[in-house]
Order: structure tokens, then C-alpha cells, then sequence
């Protein structure tokens, strides 16, 4: 670890099976540090899995397998030496359906803190990172109130909150607005721009407008003949969309299939 | 509508007055079998009312009580508003003097509680007997008849509307006159039973829910063997593990159950504390199922959440798995426990003693449970003992009513916070 | 929007146990391992049961039948059960055992399946939510009450009914008869889980053809749940073979072999009872038969246990 690696992370050859199916096959790609990568592709081509893969979340399906490498501060997180539960600390995790705690807006965000060491002014970090998921001037008044009364858009900003105060590094998103209605969505992205001056983004998404809205990244996933997914594309957004190299890719942002 | 009849017909309406005829046949035996249904359902309900009404039948009625010596002769006022020194010395007057030693063994008849005194001169001195008991419907349709035939069978005694289920019931202890016996030992040790009975089963039956549902993948084979072996053990007659019991707690480790592991002055293995585990394991495997059920309840996406922040797997259990799932479990923990105080056979087996008279003093005392004390009353030839039964079956079907009612406004109240 | 960590950058990140660190070195948590060690023997705790009771039985059972007097073969087949003059014959037993079952099994059977027809094709929710209730309650009454039911009410309507010469004090049907008022319940909410499973578009198939409630009833349902209402009848029959207090207080102590349910007739786990609530001096003849009349009686049981269960999984197998 004498030099930072010029990514945040990366994959090289990743295959991940479910027993005998091969979900993904052959993924080799480098994420941009403090940048925002979307990953889009039509359903079922492992964009979720492969993202599931960063933070070793295939863990608990118990039939998932990977081989080929994926990167992080110089080790491979598949080695069965690493530690998956300092490694989700690291690289943290936004749901696709908002998942707080049965618990108040402050312990949702206090508990993760704690668990994972904090010692500091729990209030003061409420506060930071509920400004920082742009959730603050609505809660502020109440923060005892329970998590589950908050809105959909509050909810997951309440998530990212959570994930914030752990202090990761990378923040994996999947499919954070597809339970959200379009304002809400907004503000999630506007959220993630601002994010990403301090946080690397990865978000899958099923929204094309979106991804082009908000990611500076973006690769395409498809199926492949053998219906595991694969990589056919991975550039700058603007050129994905503008000037995209692969027919698929085009089918796919022209709205031929998908 | 086609033709259902084989039969040909010689005109249209001769074939539509027979459809009618069949349908309504059909009609007819339908709303028959439903009433039959209806009426089978009832009986269920017949059943229930009737056992219910016979013990409360048998639990109050007229009683015609002769006592040997009259109490009013012993004193003016009433027993109870005496004190020690004159219970004492009532003893001592009435008494023979190798009586008052035999009694005196425990202590001075001074020094012994008031109410111990009073039961004393009830027992020894005036010695009341129930002649004759009758059950509440006969008490309540022939009153006047049953006060005529006492007069005349029984010029000396009284005759009295009594409830059995009353204070000296729950005060006393076991007597062999059922006029003066009482559950107040068979309480003390159903209640120390099962106390070691939750304290054994509830962490074990968790633990091994826990064990199963987030450790041990579905699927593996030692969670298929395990569950299989509780779905097993669910459906094994309650006598046998009394039989387990006997031959491991009360045989083979009776230096532990007996207490003289401990350096108690055990007798044998046929302790409180031998029942206790015995009942533990009775009830394991329900508790199993019904905290296993608890927890897949609680929502997969909270398990991702706490995981997903560098939670490891005991942290998310604890913070987040069993408090979603204790409503569940103390809920099933409480009907388990209702199962276990019920439960005789077991208990029969394991020893607990037909006749004692000392109340439990700890995990390694012999012991009675109240249903022993109800089964031993029901098998006395004596009438009044049948009484003080149906007695001792509404004190236990109270305790059985109040748990599950506790049970129930727990599942509610839980039910209405989510 | 405001933005980020302008306000504690600086404590925050000095509040913390540890830096963070980026070594992803797999750590050991001796906590965990500890916690899942006991939770691993928590769950072996029923293995181990179930070995004890297996061994237990078996030991004993074992020296039962070392004795030079006593053969597996006499034990089964033998009708006199006389242990003075050292007669093991466990036929009167569980000639008794059967006979009070089959009482038991048929009251329960037909008013089980016809209140879980009741209870699932006709009543409204309202009823459900009424009846379904007391039939918990009827489950949950203690065995010991019962017994007390089938000795103080039962028995003296049987004698009502028949005469007082025919019927015993102690006897046979007294017990069986509310055995079977005891496993109504059992039998009721078994065939009723198997009579909701049936898809409701089978009786829509059925209605939409012109059929009356009972004929879809009878002749869709039912059928459809049979396998289901077999595992509850053998399970049913399963609890009644198990049944101690009932048949002990009603029943009568002593064996007798005979066919007359109006005669008092001790059944296995009433023997049992009485033996062990006697006293018992251990390595006695006595003291082994227990167990050995125990391992029959488990043996019996578990084996309807797991047929029942092999019967309702077929079952799901068709509608899940």
C-alpha cells in the first residue's frame, strides 16, 4: 500500500456463478475515484450482482461463487483473507427499497456509528450527516421521531445518512430511485453530485435519463448468448451516449430493445 | 343446460319438471348437510360447557358438617380473632400431653404463626367432618329437602353453603381430611418447577432458533437433521420424557439433581429441580418452532441494511434480528409455559410425592405440583375429595386463563406498533 | 444546499476508536466464534435428546429382557401380564391402548372433519372468529381435567345409560370417549389446514358448473384434501395412544384382556404411571418393564408420527 491505486476500485475477469449458472461473465472494469459510474443495461444481465460483489453482499446467498479478481486498496476482496465485515464498512450500501431501522432518525444513523467504534459527539455527527444526505432542515426538529414515519425520498436520504456516518470510502447504489417518485428522485441526484467530491459513486440503474443526468461514468451491460451478462461498454457518459462504439450499446440508448 | 337424466321423457315439460325435481332435491340435501355441519360444530361447543359446568358443579354446594367438638365450647369469639398465646393454651387444655410433644417438635406452640395454630385446633381438636356434599344444581333444585333429610340423618350437624375454592384451599397445605386440605404446597411447587423450567428451556430453545434460522444455511445438512429431530420430539408422548427424566435426571445424575454435588442433605434424585429440567426439555421443541417463526417474521431488507454498514453477524442478530422477534417469542414462551403447568404424566413419573405437607425449599426439595394434587384428589374414594378437586381444577384453569390472556394482549399490543 | 462536513470535519474524525483503516485483513473475533459455539450446542440440545431417550429406552429395555424369564417374542405376544408369577405379556396392555384409540378416533374423526368442514366451506368470518377460539380452549384444557371429566361425568352417564351392572366404574369407554373430545381439536384444525389449501379455483370450477355448496364440498374438496385429513387421523390416533392422565384415572389399575370397552382395563401409559408412581426400587423386573413398555410406546408413536408427516408432504408436494 506504498502508493494509492489509481482507482477505487476495480475488477479484473470477474465471473460470479449461482451454482451452476454463470450470472456474469469476464467483468474487467476500473472505477474513477471520487467520481460518479453508472452501470445500465437491460433486466437480468448481473449489473445488481456484479455491484453485490463489492461489498461481498453475494456472501448471503449461499450458492454464489466468483472467481477472477476484484481490487481494493491492492487486495483482492474474493481472497478468503479478507474481512467482509471491515470491507462493508468501507464500501457502503444504498437498497433499492429505503431499509432504515425500526428505530428514531437519530439511532438509525447513531448505531452504525457506534457499533463501529465511535467515540465522538454522536450529535454532532448526526447533524453532519444528515446535512450531508441534504436531510437536515426537514428533520431537525424532531429527530427522536420514528425513521418509519419519514416519507419514501426522506427514508432513503436517511439511508445514505446512515452509510455516511461509517465513513466509507466507495458508496454503492442499487437502484436507489426506482421505489421513489420523480422529485424525490431529483433530489437524489443532486445529492450525489454533491457526494461525489468527497465519496466514489457506483449506481445501477434502470433509468437511462438518469444515468446520463448524473453519472460522469457510465458501462453497459447485456446478456450474452449463453444469458450470462457481460460488458460490452465502458466510457465516458457523454461519449456513451453521443458516440457510442458498440451496436448494442446504441440499440439499447435508442430504445430499439431494453 | 344439457339433459343430466338418463331417463327419456315424452314431452318438454315432463323433462323440465324433472330437472326442477332433481335440483331441488339437491337443494334440499345441501342445506340438510349444512345443518348437520353446523350442528356437529355446536357440539364442540356442547363439550366445552359441559365439562366447564361440571366442575363448577362440583366445586360449591351444600355441605353437612359434624364436628366432634363444638367450637362455640372452646370460645366465644372466632378462631381466627384469637391470638397465639390462647390458641396455645386451647391446645394444651384439649390435648393430650404426648400430643403437644409430638406437635411441639417443630417449635413452641407459641411461636408458631397464628394461622398454623388455628389449622391446628381445627384438625386436632374440633375435627369437622363433611357427612354428606352435594353438588351446586342439587344444592340450588332441593335446597329445602337437603336441610329436611340432615335434620333428620343428622340431629348435631350443621349444613352450610360452601364454595371449596376458597381461602383455606389456597392456604392450606395437603391434609388427609379433604375439609382442611389445601394447595398451597402443590402451588409453591408448580410455581419453583416452573421457574427452572423457563430458565432452562428459554435460553437453550432461542439459542438453538437463532442457531438454526441465522447461522446454519437452510439447506445444510446438520439444519435438516436438527429440524427434523424437533418436528420429532413435538409429537413424542409426554410420558416418555417423564421416563427420560426418571432414568437420566433422577438415576444418573442424582448427585447433581439431589444437591449432594452441592453438599445439600439430598435424598434422592426425585427433586424440583429433576422435574424442572425434565418439563425443560418437554417444551424445547415447541418453544424451538415458535421462536424460529418469530424470527424469519422480521424482514430480510434490516438484516441487509445492518450487514451492509460493517455489521458482523451476532451484532445484527442482537440490535436488530431479536428485538424485531421478541414479541414473538415471549408470546410463544408464555404458551409453552401454560403447556407445562397443565402437564401430570411426566411429573408422575419423575416422583413427585402423593403427600407432602412442607412447602418446597429450594431446587432440591421433594415436591408436589398442582396437577399431582388434583389427580391424587380425584383418585380418593371419598366424595369431598372429588369436591376439593373440581377446587383445585379452577384454581389451575384461572392460572391457565391469565397466561393466555396475557399472551394474547401482548400479541396485540406488539401487533399494533409495527 | 449546505454543504458537507463544514461543521466537524475535524472532530469527527478524531472521535473515533481507531483510524480507519484500509487493512482488510481477515480478523478474529473470538465474541463470534464463542457465541456461535453455544448456539451450535443450543441447537444440538435436541439431538441430544433424542439419542438420550433412544439409548435410555433401549438400555433398560435391555436388562428387561436379559432376564432369562422374559422373551421379545412372549412380551408381544403374551396375554397375561402377572409379574408375581412372572407373566410379561404385553398384549392386555396394549390391547387396552388400542381399544380406548379407536374409541377415541371415532368420535373424533367424523365430528373433526365435519366441524373443519363447517369451519372452512360454510361459516362467516364472524362465526370463525368465534368458534375457532373455543376449539383452541377445548385444546388447551389440561389432560388431568379431562381425566377428572371422564371419571365424574362421563363414567356415571355411561352407568346412567346402560345400567350399573354393565358398566364398571372403571372402563374402557369412559376414556375413549373423551380422549376423543380431547383430540377433536387436533383433528379439527388439522383438516381444516388441509381443506384451505385446496385452491379456491378448484371450487370455482365446481361452483361455475352449477354445483351446490355441499356437493363441491363432498365431492371436490374433500377429496382433494384427503391426504391431508389422513395425517391428521394418524397423528390424531398417535396422541391418543400417547395419552396417560385420562385413561389413568378412568380406566382402572390392573391389566385385563378383554374386548368389552365397559370393563376396566389398564393401557400402556397408565401401567406406566402407576409403576412409577409407586415405589420403585431400581434393576427390579418392574422397574425395566417401564422401559420396556416405554420403547413400544415410542416406537408406535414415532413411527405414526413420521408416517403422518410423510403423507402431508406428499400432499404439499401436489399444491405447492
Amino acid at each position: 500500500m506504498n502508493q494509492p491505486s489509481k482507482y477505487a476500485i476495480e475488477t479484473r475477469g470477474l465471473n460470479i456463478f449461482y451454482g451452476d449458472f454463470q450470472a456474469v461473465k469476464d467483468i474487467s472494469l476500473q472505477f474513477e475515484r471520487n467520481r460518479i459510474t453508472a452501470i445500465i443495461g437491460p433486466s437480468g444481465c448481473g449489473k445488481s450482482t456484479v455491484l453485490r460483489a463489492f461489498n461481498r453482499m453475494n456472501d448471503f446467498v449461499p450458492s454464489a461463487h466468483a472467481t477472477g479478481e476484484v481490487l481494493y486498496h491492492d487486495q483482492n476482496i474474493n481472497h478468503p483473507s479478507v474481512d467482509a465485515v471491515q470491507l462493508r464498512r468501507l464500501i457502503g450500501m444504498v437498497f433499492q427499497k429505503p431499509n432504515p431501522f425500526p428505530k428514531s432518525i437519530y439511532d438509525n444513523i447513531a448505531w452504525g456509528a457506534k457499533m463501529n467504534g465511535f467515540r465522538g459527539n454522536t450529535d454532532d455527527l448526526v447533524e453532519e450527516t444528515l446535512r450531508q444526505a441534504a436531510l437536515w432542515d426537514e428533520v431537525k426538529d424532531n429527530l427522536k421521531r420514528s425513521a418509519l414515519a419519514l416519507s419514501g425520498g426522506q427514508q432513503q436520504r436517511l439511508c445514505i445518512a446512515r452509510a455516511l456516518a461509517v465513513r466509507p470510502e466507495i458508496i454503492l447504489m442499487d437502484e436507489p430511485c426506482s421505489a421513489l417518485d420523480p422529485i424525490a428522485t431529483l433530489k437524489i441526484e443532486d445529492l450525489m453530485r454533491e457526494l461525489s467530491q468527497n465519496y466514489t459513486i457506483i449506481i445501477v440503474t434502470h433509468n437511462m435519463q438518469q444515468a446520463a443526468r448524473a453519472s460522469d461514468y457510465t458501462a453497459f451491460f447485456t446478456m450474452d448468448t449463453d444469458r450470462s451478462g457481460i460488458m460490452v461498454e465502458y466510457n465516458e457518459t457523454s461519449l456513451i451516449f453521443t458516440k457510442p462504439k458498440d451496436q448494442r450499446t446504441e440499440d439499447y440508448i435508442t430504445g430499439r430493445f431494453g | 343446460m344439457k339433459q343430466m337424466e338418463p331417463k327419456t321423457f315424452g314431452s318438454n315439460q315432463e323433462m323440465q319438471d324433472a330437472e326442477k325435481n332433481f335440483l331441488h332435491r339437491r337443494h334440499q340435501r345441501a342445506r340438510l348437510a349444512q345443518s348437520v355441519f353446523q350442528l356437529t360444530t355446536l357440539l364442540a361447543v356442547i363439550f366445552l360447557a359441559t365439562l366447564l359446568v361440571t366442575v363448577v358443579n362440583k366445586s360449591m354446594g351444600y355441605v353437612v358438617v359434624e364436628n366432634k367438638v363444638d367450637p362455640s365450647t372452646l370460645s366465644d369469639r372466632p378462631l381466627s380473632e384469637l391470638n397465639n398465646t390462647e390458641l396455645a393454651q386451647m391446645l394444651r387444655e384439649n390435648l393430650r400431653k404426648n400430643r403437644v410433644r409430638t406437635l411441639e417438635r417443630a417449635g413452641f406452640l407459641e411461636d408458631q404463626s397464628q394461622s398454623t395454630l388455628v389449622q391446628l385446633v381445627e384438625t386436632e381438636i374440633i375435627q369437622p367432618e363433611v357427612v354428606e356434599s352435594y353438588n351446586l344444581f342439587p344444592s340450588l333444585i332441593n335446597s329445602s329437602k337437603i336441610k329436611a333429610d340432615a335434620a333428620s340423618t343428622y340431629p348435631n350437624a350443621k349444613v352450610e353453603f360452601r364454595y371449596w375454592l376458597n381461602g383455606t384451599l389456597l392456604t392450606n397445605s395437603m391434609a388427609s381430611q379433604p375439609e382442611l386440605a389445601g394447595v398451597r404446597s402443590a402451588l409453591l411447587g408448580s410455581l419453583q418447577l416452573i421457574l427452572i423450567t423457563i430458565l432452562t428451556a428459554f435460553p437453550i430453545g432461542v439459542g438453538a432458533a437463532i442457531y438454526l434460522e441465522e447461522y446454519a444455511s437452510h439447506k445444510s445438512r446438520i439444519n435438516r437433521l436438527i429440524q427434523t429431530n424437533i418436528d420429532n420430539l413435538a409429537g413424542v408422548p409426554s410420558i416418555v420424557y417423564g421416563i427420560l427424566g426418571l432414568a437420566l435426571f433422577v438415576r444418573a445424575l442424582q448427585p447433581f439433581t439431589s444437591g449432594a454435588l452441592f453438599g445439600v442433605d439430598g435424598q434422592n434424585g426425585r427433586t424440583i429441580l429433576s422435574a424442572g429440567l425434565t418439563m425443560a426439555l418437554l417444551i424445547l421443541p415447541i418453544l424451538i418452532i415458535n421462536a424460529q417463526e418469530a424470527i424469519r417474521s422480521v424482514p430480510d431488507s434490516l438484516r441487509q441494511a445492518s450487514y451492509g454498514l460493517g455489521a458482523t453477524r451476532w451484532q445484527t442478530i442482537w440490535h436488530h434480528v431479536l428485538p424485531g422477534a421478541l414479541p414473538g417469542i415471549l408470546t410463544g414462551t408464555i404458551l409453552a409455559i401454560s403447556r407445562a403447568i397443565g402437564e401430570t404424566a411426566p411429573l408422575i413419573v419423575v416422583g413427585a410425592s402423593t403427600f407432602i405437607t412442607s412447602d418446597p425449599t429450594g431446587p432440591f426439595s421433594s415436591f408436589t405440583a398442582l396437577p399431582i394434587q388434583i389427580y391424587n384428589w380425584t383418585t380418593r374414594p371419598q366424595p369431598a375429595f372429588q369436591h376439593i378437586a373440581a377446587a383445585a381444577i379452577l384454581v389451575l384453569l384461572i392460572a391457565l386463563l391469565s397466561l393466555n390472556a396475557a399472551a394474547i394482549l401482548l400479541r396485540n399490543r406488539f401487533a399494533k406498533r409495527v | 444546499m449546505e454543504n458537507t462536513a463544514r461543521i466537524t470535519g475535524k472532530r469527527t474524525a478524531t472521535a473515533w476508536k481507531k483510524p480507519v483503516s484500509y487493512n482488510l485483513q481477515k480478523k478474529t473475533r473470538p465474541t463470534e466464534a464463542i457465541i456461535q459455539a453455544f448456539l451450535l450446542f443450543c441447537g444440538v440440545v435436541s439431538i441430544l435428546t433424542t439419542l438420550g431417550i433412544v439409548l435410555e429406552l433401549g438400555k433398560e429395555a435391555w436388562l428387561f429382557f436379559g432376564d432369562p424369564e422374559i422373551s421379545v417374542i412372549s412380551f408381544l405376544t403374551g396375554t397375561e401380564w402377572q409379574p408375581k408369577i412372572g407373566k410379561f405379556g404385553v398384549l392386555p396392555l396394549l390391547n387396552s391402548t388400542l381399544i380406548t384409540s379407536v374409541i377415541a378416533i371415532v368420535v373424533a374423526l367424523p365430528l373433526g372433519i365435519a366441524t373443519a368442514m363447517f369451519l372452512s366451506e360454510y361459516a362467516s368470518p364472524k362465526m370463525r372468529s368465534i368458534l375457532k377460539p373455543i376449539l383452541e380452549v377445548l385444546a388447551g384444557v389440561p389432560t388431568v381435567v379431562y381425566g377428572y371429566f371422564a371419571l365424574t361425568f362421563m363414567t356415571p352417564l355411561l352407568r346412567g345409560i346402560f345400567g350399573n351392572q354393565n358398566v364398571d366404574v372403571y372402563n374402557m369407554a369412559s376414556a375413549g370417549l373423551v380422549m376423543g373430545i380431547m383430540i377433536l381439536p387436533l383433528i379439527s384444525s388439522m383438516s381444516e389446514d388441509a381443506l384451505s389449501a385446496v385452491p379456491r379455483s378448484l371450487r370455482e370450477a365446481a361452483y361455475g358448473l352449477g354445483a351446490t355448496r355441499l356437493e363441491t364440498a363432498l365431492q371436490v374438496v374433500l377429496p382433494a384434501a384427503l391426504s391431508g385429513i389422513i395425517a391428521a387421523f394418524i397423528i390424531g390416533v398417535s396422541r391418543a395412544v400417547g395419552e396417560t392422565m385420562i385413561v389413568a384415572i378412568a380406566t382402572g389399575s390392573g391389566p385385563n384382556f378383554t374386548f368389552n370397552p365397559f370393563n376396566a382395563a389398564e393401557t400402556m401409559t397408565g401401567y406406566i404411571a402407576r409403576i412409577s408412581g409407586g415405589d420403585l426400587s431400581y434393576n427390579t423386573p418392574d422397574y425395566n418393564s417401564i422401559f420396556a413398555i416405554g420403547l413400544l410406546l415410542f416406537l408406535v408413536t414415532f413411527g405414526l408420527n413420521i408416517l403422518s408427516r410423510a403423507i402431508s408432504r406428499r400432499f404439499r408436494e401436489v399444491y405447492e
